[in-house]
């Protein structure tokens, strides 16, 4: 299972904070594999997760788009951030 | 120590309290420098009447201590806090604080600039603002 988490704006176009996906037997995904099962799953986040401006991280580090997720994983899907 | 020198909550802070956990670490202080952060009422153009941050935990902490520690290791500095409020804050009341202290003035004052520059950068912390015309996630600050 790899745990998505989503905050800010892209929790309220997903309608959840956090999902599980499970990878079938794989033990391992590419980032952009990932992101296509979560657009399937929740197409409201089409437009905003093909956009340059979210960042991504895997277990709470910042990752590339070229990532690749293996199974137990955290991901989190961060918007511009804002703080301060 | 650094368990009470960064850390994000709900709760207000005191300024006074965080300065004097800074200040107490070294008799060789000779400054403190601070960046109070605080809500605004006002945005592009909007009246803005509440705010409210979210951030990742664990993430978000993991950050500010980062940003502690590599200021410690690039700047002449002997300390640093970092202090941020999430969820609801009111207008007028404080967000972020960060407090510097060095030996002498010009070191904690580059090191807070470098510090809050560096915590709007990588730090997952999210402003949502309450305009008269909704509610807005925030996603670009200056």
């Amino acid at each position: 299972m790899i745990t998505v988490r989503f905050f800010a704006m892209l929790k309220g176009l997903a309608g959840i904070e956090m999902k599980e996906y499970d990878l079938g037997g794989m033990k391992e995904i590419k980032l952009s594999g990932l992101k296509e099962m979560i657009v399937k799953d929740l197409p409201g986040l089409s437009e905003a997760l093909t956009g340059r401006s979210i960042l991504i991280s895997i277990n709470q580090e910042f990752a590339g788009k070229d990532a690749v997720v293996k199974d137990n994983d955290e991901v989190g899907f961060l918007p511009p951030f804002s703080g301060g | 120590m650094t368990n009470t020198l960064v850390r994000i909550q709900k709760e207000p802070f005191s300024v006074e309290e965080t300065i004097e956990a800074v200040k107490s670490v070294s008799k060789g202080i000779g400054a403190v420098v601070t960046f109070l952060g605080c809500g605004r009422d006002f945005s592009k153009g909007q009246k803005i009447t509440g705010l409210e941050f979210e951030h990742y935990p664990g993430m978000a902490e993991a950050k500010l201590a980062d940003i502690r520690s590599r200021a410690l290791a690039d700047f002449d500095i002997i300390e640093m806090g970092i202090v941020h409020r999430i969820g609801e804050i009111a207008i007028g009341e404080e967000i972020v604080l960060i407090a510097v202290a060095s030996a002498h003035r010009n070191d904690a004052f580059m090191a807070c600039e470098w510090a809050i520059t560096e915590l709007k950068r990588v730090t997952p912390i999210w402003k949502r603002e309450t305009t008269t015309k909704g509610e807005v996630w925030v996603s670009d600050t200056p």
